[in-house]
C-alpha cells in the first residue's frame, strides 16, 4: 500500500483529490466505460447493473463482456482478468474501440488494459490502490515496484488512485461480515463512484439491485450500502474529475416516430429465446426446444428452461445430436421445434439437420458462433460458421441462413427464423454470435399484437384417407399432417421418397426431381422476406461510391465506419436465400468491400453468385469483433 | 380391431427367412389387441433391416437415422405424451450407434416401446459383427475372429436404471405377442429384446433355442408369480445359491419339486435376480430366459417434465409473451 502511494507520487498524471467545482459537468453524446478485474471481482455484474441502469435511463447501450474460458483462474493473475466494455449515449453502434473510463480492480487488470490498449490516451482509469501491493504485483508478473512506469501509461491519462478495498471493509466494519465477504462487495464500491461520475439517480440504482439480489435478500444490505458509500465518496471527498452527462439519446429524443414505445436493455441469447417463446404464441404452437450446454450458447437454454410459464418444454439432452433429434421428434409430432448451440454442436446436429431437410419439417437452430475450429476460442466472437451452415451436410442439401444484426434483434430473427420454418417446413440456421449472445442492446419491446402473423403450413381436408408425404402446395411445400390427425397416417423418411407416392424410391430421375423441388421450395422463400436495403452514411459522402458489406453481428461497428467513412452500407440478415435485389444493389457501386470476421467466407458466397462483381474483402479473425478504426484505415486506403 | 389395420399397403421387404417377418406379424397382432386407433400411434425407428418396420404398419411412423430413433421417440413422447410411441431398432442402430441415447432413454424412463432386434450381425450393412456378436466371431469385417466381449442386452439394460425388460424369440409368436402387450402396459421405458434369425448373414445364431427339439431345454418363458419351471416335461426348476466364501449368488438348476425353485416377480425394484436371469444361457449352461423378465413402476420422464411445467404456470402470474415483457424494467417514450 504506502509503496504503491509512492509509486504513484512519481506519476505526474495522478489526480489528487481536492474539492470539485460544484455543477462542472462535461456533456458528451457518447461514453465508453470499461470495468475489469479479477473473475471473480464481479466485473460482469457491475457491468451489467450499470449498462442497465443506463438503459432504463433512456441511452442506447451496447456492451462487451470479455472474461476468460476459465471459470477461476488464480486470482490476481494475467489469465484471470475478466472485462466488461460498455458505451451509451446516443448513435450508439458498438461497445467502442477504446475506453473513455476504465476501472482496474487489480494490478492484473491494470496491465491487461494497458498491453492490449483498451483505453485512450486521455482516458480516465480509476485503480485501487489497495491491490498494487508487492504481493499483487508479482502475482501479474510486474519487473518493478511502479506498475504506471512500467506500463508506459501515457501521462494524458488522468489516473484516479481509490483505496478501494479498505474504504469498502470502512463501509462494512459493523455488519458483522467477515473479511472476504466484505471485499467481494468491493465491485459495488466502484459501481457507486461510475454512478456519481455519471450523475445517475441512487434510487433506481437501489432499485435494480435489490432486484438483482432478490433470491438472496442477505446480500442486498451489505451491497447497498458499499454502492451508496461509493456514490458518497465521490460526491463527498469530490473527486477532481468533472462528472459527466450525456445528451438524450435517439432513443429518448421524440425525432423518430418508429423508435417510441417501451424499452429496455437485453442481451442476444435472451432475445433469441424471447424471440421464439413470442413466435410460438403468435403460430399457436407448442415450444420444444432440445438442447445440449455450450458456450456461449447455454443461456437460451438457461432462459428457456426457466419459461415454464409460458408453455415451453426445454429438454436438456444427453448430447447435441440428441438436442436436435428430439426436437425432430417434437416437430413431427407438429409443434414449434428448436435447438440451440454452437459451432462444435453444429458439426454434430449436420446429419440430423440433413434429416429435417429430406423429411422437409420445420425446426429452428439457433448457432451462436464463437471461436473455431474444434474447441477453438469458446468465449470469443467468430463469424466462421456461415459455410458451415450454408453446406456443412452431406447431400444437395439446402436450408434456409439467417443471421441476426444486434443483441436486440435476436429476437426478430429468432421470430423470423421460425415463421419461415413453420410456414415452409425447412430447417432454418440462425447465426448469431459471442458478441451478440452476451452483448446487451436497448431493445424496443414489441407487443404480440404488432409482430407478423405466423401461418403454420397445414394440410387440406380433402387429402383425408389419402394423405403421403409428398403432397406440395402450389408454392412447392410439402403439406403438414401430425401424429393425432386421424386419416393422415403417413411414414416420413430420411431415404429418397417417390415425388408422388411419398414411399421410398430408388428411381434415378426421381431422385433428380426430389433434389430440385428441395432447391426450388428454399428459393421460393426470396419471394417473401424484403428486400436488401442500403444504409445510407449519416455524414459525409466522400466515398459515395464505396459500399461497405457485412452480415449479422458486424452491423454497429461497419455503420459507424461507413459514417466515418462517408460510404453506404449493405449488412445482410438474409444469407440463403438472399434478397432479390442484392445483384441489382450492389453493382451500382464501384468500390464492394466485403468486411467479415473469418477469412472471407461471403465473399466468396457473393463471388459465386455474382461473378461478374468487383468484390474485395477485409477481414480480421482475433476472436473479437471489428474495430472501427482499423476498418476506417483499410476502406481510406 | 384387427391385425390387418395395422397392416401398411408397403410390400414388406425383409429378406425369405428373415426373423423379422414374424415380429413384423406379431407387432401387427399385439397393435390390434391393445387397440389404440391407428392415428394415435407413432412408430419411430432408425436405420438397418429392423428400421424398415414403421413402413409396414398403418400408423405414423419415421424412419430417421442411423442410432438416432431413441432421440427422435423421447421428442416425440415428451411433446405429446398422450401418443403411443415404439421404437424399432436392431443390436448395432441401439447398442453401437445409438448406445448413448438408448441407455438416457433407458434412465430417464420415457414411456416408450422398444423393439430391439438382436441378430448378432449387421445385416444392411452386408455382414460385420455387431456388439453383440460373440468373442470370436468372423464376419467380414473381423476375418480373424472379433478380439472384443460383447454386450448382454439385458444386463446393460438393468445397469442403467431398467423398468421393463422381456426378451422373445422370432419363432415363438404367441410370446412375442405377449412381450409387447406387456411392454405398451408398461408406464416407462419397456424393452423388449426379440432374438431374431439372419438367414443371409448370421443364420442359427440363435438356433441353441430356436430349435424346436431343443427348445424346451434350453429355454424358460418366465412369467410373473408363477414357478420358474422348465423342459420337456416341465421336471426342472430355477433357484438361487449363494456362494458360502464370495457371497455371489448364481442360478441353479434344481428339480422340479424342489422347494427353493423361485417364483418369478418382475414387479421387485432389486434387480440382483432379474440380472442372473438375464444373464442365463449356453456360457452358464442355463436355459434362456424368454418373457417379461423386469417389470416394475416408476415416474416416466414425459409425465414429470409436462407435471413440472403444468405446476410453474398454475402458480405464475405471467402466461402470454406480454404479461411476460410486463415483467420488465422499461422506459417509455
Amino acid at each position: 500500500m504506502e509503496k504503491c502511494a509512492h509509486a504513484c507520487v512519481y506519476q505526474k498524471n495522478v489526480v489528487i483529490l481536492c474539492r470539485i467545482l460544484k455543477n462542472s459537468y462535461f456533456s458528451m453524446k457518447n461514453i465508453v466505460v470499461r470495468f475489469c478485474g479479477d473473475s471473480g471481482d464481479g466485473m460482469q455484474l457491475t457491468g451489467n447493473l450499470f449498462s442497465s441502469l443506463s438503459a432504463i435511463l433512456g441511452h442506447e447501450i451496447s456492451t462487451l463482456p470479455d472474461f476468460p474460458a476459465e471459470i477461476r483462474a488464480p486470482q490476481g493473475t494475467i489469465g484471470g482478468v475478466s472485462g466488461f466494455q460498455v458505451q451509451l449515449g446516443s448513435g450508439v453502434y458498438t461497445p467502442g474501440d477504446k475506453a473513455d473510463i476504465i476501472v482496474a480492480m487489480n494490478a492484473a487488470a491494470l496491465k491487461v488494459s494497458a498491453m492490449n490498449k483498451h483505453y485512450h490516451d486521455h482516458a480516465i482509469l480509476i485503480v485501487d490502490t489497495d491491490s498494487l501491493t508487492d504481493k499483487d504485483l508479482e502475482k501479474a508478473l510486474y519487473k518493478t515496484d511502479n506498475p504506471f512506469t512500467e506500463l508506459g501509461i501515457p501521462e494524458s491519462v488522468q489516473i484516479v488512485p481509490v483505496a478501494l478495498t479498505t474504504l469498502t471493509k470502512e463501509a462494512l466494519k459493523d455488519s458483522g461480515l467477515d473479511n472476504k465477504s466484505m471485499l467481494k462487495s468491493r465491485n459495488m464500491f466502484a459501481l457507486g463512484l461510475i454512478f456519481w461520475l455519471f450523475d445517475l439517480p441512487m434510487d433506481k440504482a437501489i432499485h435494480l439491485l435489490e432486484d438483482k439480489f432478490k433470491k438472496k435478500p442477505a446480500l442486498i444490505e451489505p451491497n447497498t450500502k458499499v454502492m451508496v458509500d461509493g456514490y458518497n465518496y465521490g460526491q463527498n471527498l469530490a473527486l477532481s474529475v468533472n462528472q459527466i452527462r450525456l445528451e438524450e439519446s435517439r432513443a429518448k429524443s421524440q425525432e423518430s416516430k418508429a423508435e417510441h414505445g417501451r424499452f429496455t436493455s437485453i442481451a442476444g441469447n435472451k432475445a433469441t429465446a424471447w424471440g421464439l417463446i413470442a413466435a410460438a404464441e403468435k403460430a399457436g404452437k407448442h415450444l420444444f426446444l432440445g438442447s445440449y450446454p455450450i458456450t456461449p450458447a447455454t443461456d437460451i437454454l438457461h432462459e428457456l428452461a426457466a419459461r415454464k410459464d409460458m408453455n415451453v418444454m426445454a429438454i436438456q439432452a444427453e448430447d447435441e445430436i440428441a438436442g436436435v433429434c428430439t426436437a425432430i421428434g417434437a416437430a413431427f409430432a407438429g409443434d414449434l421445434a428448436c435447438t440451440t448451440t454452437s459451432g462444435p454442436g453444429l458439426s454434430l446436429k449436420s446429419e440430423a439437420i440433413g434429416l429435417a431437410v429430406m423429411a422437409e419439417l420445420p425446426l429452428v437452430v439457433v448457432d451462436v458462433q464463437r471461436g473455431g475450429p474444434s474447441t477453438g476460442l469458446p468465449t470469443k466472437t467468430e463469424q466462421t460458421d456461415l459455410l458451415q451452415a450454408l453446406y456443412g451436410r452431406n447431400g444437395e442439401c439446402p436450408a434456409v441462413v439467417l443471421a441476426a444484426s444486434s443483441s436486440a434483434n435476436c429476437f426478430d430473427f429468432a421470430y423470423e427464423a421460425c415463421k419461415i420454418a413453420l410456414e415452409n417446413m425447412t430447417p432454418v440456421i440462425l447465426l448469431t454470435d459471442t458478441y451478440l449472445a452476451n452483448g446487451t442492446g436497448l431493445w424496443r419491446v414489441p407487443t404480440l399484437a404488432e409482430l407478423p402473423e405466423i401461418h403454420p403450413q397445414s394440410v387440406p381436408e380433402e387429402l383425408k384417407g389419402h394423405f403421403n408425404p409428398a403432397l406440395r402446395d402450389e408454392r412447392g411445400v410439402r403439406y403438414w399432417a401430425f401424429p393425432g390427425m386421424e386419416g393422415f397416417e403417413h411414414r416420413n423418411i430420411g431415404l429418397e421418397r417417390d415425388a408422388e407416392k411419398g414411399t421410398i424410391s430408388t428411381n434415378p430421375e426421381n431422385h433428380e426431381k426430389m433434389v430440385l423441388a428441395r432447391k426450388h421450395k428454399i428459393e421460393q422463400i426470396a419471394d417473401s422476406i424484403p428486400e436488401l436495403k442500403v444504409i445510407k452514411s449519416e455524414g459525409s459522402k466522400l466515398n459515395a461510391d464505396t459500399l461497405l458489406v457485412g452480415w449479422g453481428s458486424t452491423e454497429g461497428h461497419l455503420h459507424a465506419a461507413a459514417n466515418e467513412l462517408g460510404c453506404d452500407l449493405a449488412q445482410f440478415n438474409y444469407i440463403a436465400p438472399l434478397p432479390k435485389n442484392t445483384h441489382e444493389v450492389l453493382r451500382a457501386y464501384k468500390r464492394i468491400i466485403v468486411c467479415e470476421l473469418n477469412t472471407g467466407q461471403f465473399a466468396a458466397y457473393l463471388r459465386a453468385h455474382f461473378p461478374d462483381l468487383p468484390i474485395e474483402q477485409y477481414n480480421e479473425i482475433q476472436g473479437q469483433p471489428f474495430a472501427v478504426e482499423r476498418i476506417v484505415a483499410y476502406a481510406s486506403k | 380391431m384387427q391385425a390387418s389395420d395395422f397392416k401398411s399397403d408397403q410390400y414388406v421387404r425383409f429378406c425369405p427367412g428373415c426373423g423379422d417377418h414374424a415380429i413384423c406379424m406379431a407387432l401387427q397382432k399385439a397393435m390390434a389387441q391393445i387397440g389404440i386407433p391407428t392415428h394415435k400411434v407413432a412408430v419411430i425407428s432408425g436405420i438397418g433391416c429392423s428400421s424398415r418396420m414403421p413402413h409396414y404398419l398403418n400408423t405414423y411412423g419415421f424412419n430417421t437415422i442411423h442410432g438416432r430413433g431413441g432421440a427422435v421417440a423421447t421428442g416425440v413422447k415428451t411433446s405429446h405424451p398422450e401418443l403411443t410411441v415404439w421404437q424399432m431398432s436392431g443390436d448395432g442402430d441401439c447398442l453401437a450407434i445409438g448406445g448413448n441415447h438408448f441407455i438416457h432413454e433407458i434412465r430417464r424412463n420415457v414411456d416408450l416401446n422398444v423393439c430391439m432386434f438382436n441378430n448378432r450381425i449387421y445385416g444392411l450393412t452386408k455382414g460385420q459383427y455387431s456388439p453383440t456378436s460373440p468373442k470370436g466371431f468372423v464376419s467380414k469385417s473381423s476375418p480373424f475372429g472379433t478380439v472384443e466381449r460383447p454386450f448382454v442386452p439385458g444386463q446393460l439394460v438393468l445397469g442403467a436404471g431398467g423398468t421393463f425388460f422381456a426378451r422373445t424369440l422370432d419363432v415363438d409368436v404367441p410370446t412375442t405377442v405377449d412381450c409387447l402387450v406387456a411392454a405398451q402396459q408398461h408406464k416407462g421405458c419397456s424393452i423388449v429384446e426379440c432374438l431374431v434369425n439372419c438367414v443371409i448373414f448370421n443364420n442359427g445364431t440363435h438356433a441353441w433355442i430356436a430349435d424346436r427339439e431343443q427348445r424346451a431345454e434350453h429355454s424358460i418363458i418366465v412369467k410373473h408369480g408363477e414357478k420358474m419351471l422348465f423342459g420337456k416335461d416341465n421336471d426342472k426348476g430355477l433357484a438361487v445359491e449363494i456362494d458360502p466364501v464370495t457371497f455371489v449368488p448364481k442360478m441353479i438348476v434344481v428339480p422340479a419339486d424342489d422347494p427353493r425353485v423361485l417364483t418369478h416377480d418382475a414387479t421387485q425394484p432389486d434387480p440382483t435376480l432379474h440380472r442372473l436371469i438375464a444373464l442365463m444361457g449356453p456360457d452358464n449352461d442355463l436355459p434362456v430366459a424368454l418373457g417379461v423378465i423386469r417389470n416394475v413402476e416408476a415416474e416416466t420422464y414425459d409425465q414429470a417434465v409436462n407435471a413440472q411445467i403444468a405446476e410453474v404456470r398454475s402458480k405464475s402470474k405471467a402466461k402470454s409473451f406480454d404479461e411476460l415483457t410486463q415483467t420488465l424494467e422499461t422506459f417509455e417514450r
